[in-house]
């Protein structure tokens, strides 16, 4: 059902039954380390280039998906998936073996809201009864891609993020009783842009979307902050998060205390040095599938609003001096009663 | 004393550019290009020579010094060449330097591979 400008009510809610995360060495050191599935000591994942890694990282997590929740890699009908490389060939490359029709996608970081807003939308209507989201992030390809590759070994400012080396993977299936956790609304999210140039300073950038976007869902459902016992964004960092919170409390709302970010999640900035935070499709989409999803699964948090945000500049637009527009999707991740 | 002195000079230097890299929104390259430009205008003020010749390495190995070997390469250049020399002698001065960096960058990449920083 439609609801308000740019929501969506599903009636009979889509159910995740199956998560699975995979992530480098460093995020396996970091506060949520032992909550993912596998923890990846080589960073090349066997493979001889960062591409090629970030490729079977992908690959290795949805088969641990599909594994995990013993279903036929042929039931799932539709692939949603995507990564930060030119021309997605992380997820080109990685999802040939699965022979599962694809649509892939680049909404930057936000790219697993994205997956679970399309792939919700979905199974919702009708048009599959199974559907995977993935997303995945590689530290060395989004340094090559995006600033500079790791053999020139240039400094990293201290407001700059770091590029989450992860991949997480859901399995949506249609209504039913049981399940990890239920989609029971989303907002998707709209382009934003507020003249922000730095582009080692994302966090900012994407702020103002995720206020955007969960600002429309408590309008369009006409909730406020109390409807939800979490509301998580993707990878604002402390520098974002900040931002997020002032503007918020500026439209009367307070989220202090209900807000937390994956990419202040994800890594610990004393002892690992990771400046503002994680940042990348891999950190959101990992974290969900290893931190929050269980939490929303055992009652911890009942209702969740889950806000991936998305940079999207790209190299190009940059140089060019141009600003970095940012879009965030909301996911209403909601426990499911047994 | 002579080492001392040129680690000293440099190090000074590096650590001038490391205060403009933490405080300023200026990228890498851009940093890199204004040292040099700096080199060139220290050179041709005649400043730069003299505290190259007391510093040694440690005014020639920074980028400043690399600005400085262009505008004496021009210069040079320009005594023999005239207005030609403008487009010639930058090149020929800093060629060994350029092709140095070239070919030991391409011979320390065959050797190793970058790895993830931690």
């Amino acid at each position: 059902m439609q609801v308000g400008k740019a929501s969506i009510k599903f009636e009979e809610p889509p159910v995740i039954e199956s998560m699975a995360s995979i992530v480098g060495k460093k995020e396996g050191e970091g506060p949520l380390g032992k909550l993912f599935d596998v923890v990846e000591q080589d960073d090349m994942f066997g493979a001889d280039t960062w591409e090629k890694a970030e490729s079977a990282l992908q690959k290795q997590t949805a088969d641990l998906a599909i594994e995990k929740g013993d279903v036929r890699k042929k039931d799932i009908r539709y692939l949603f998936a995507g990564d930060l490389l030119g021309q997605l060939i992380a997820t080109s490359f990685g999802t040939v073996d699965l022979e599962i029709p694809l649509f892939g996608l680049f909404g930057a970081c936000s790219t697993m809201g994205e997956a679970l807003n399309l792939g919700s939308m979905t199974v919702a209507a009708g048009y599959a009864d199974k559907v995977m989201a993935m997303a995945s992030s590689h530290f060395a390809t989004a340094e090559k891609q995006f600033r500079f590759p790791l053999g020139y070994g240039n400094q990293r400012p201290f407001s700059s993020s770091w590029t989450v080396t992860g991949c997480g993977a859901v399995i949506l299936t249609k209504h039913r009783k049981e399940g990890i956790a239920a989609i029971t609304g989303i907002t998707t999210g709209r382009m934003v842009d507020m003249g922000i140039k730095d582009s080692m300073n994302m966090g900012a950038a994407m702020a103002p979307a995720a206020f955007h976007t969960i600002q429309q869902n408590f309008d369009d459902f006409n909730i406020d902050e109390n409807y939800y016992d979490k509301i998580i964004t993707g990878d604002l960092g402390r520098v974002g998060r900040t931002i997020l919170l002032d503007f918020m409390r500026n439209k009367g709302h307070d989220l202090e205390n209900i807000h937390t970010d994956c990419g202040i999640e994800i890594f610990d900035p004393d002892s690992q040095d990771t400046h503002s935070g994680g940042s990348g499709c891999g950190c959101a989409a990992s974290t969900l599938c290893s931190y929050i999803l269980p939490k929303i699964k055992d009652g911890t948090w009942k209702r969740v609003l889950f806000v991936p945000t998305g940079a999207l500049l790209s190299t190009v637009s940059f140089n060019e001096g141009e600003t970095i527009p940012s879009i965030a999707h909301g996911v209403m991740i909601e426990h499911i009663e047994n | 004393m002579e080492y001392v002195k040129a680690f000293l000079v440099g190090g000074a230097i590096c650590a001038v550019v490391q205060v403009v890299m933490d405080n300023t929104k200026l990228m890498p390259g851009r940093i890199m290009v204004l040292l040099v430009v700096i080199g060139s205008i220290l050179g041709a003020l005649g400043i730069y020579q003299p505290f190259s010749d007391w510093a040694g390495a440690g005014a020639t190995v920074p980028l400043l010094g690399f600005g400085n070997s262009l505008w004496k390469g021009v210069l040079k250049s320009m005594g023999e060449d005239g207005f030609l020399g403008v487009f010639k002698g930058g090149f020929t001065a800093s060629a060994v330097g350029i092709s140095g960096a070239l070919i030991f960058g391409y011979l320390g990449s065959i050797i190793f591979k970058p790895k993830m920083k931690s």
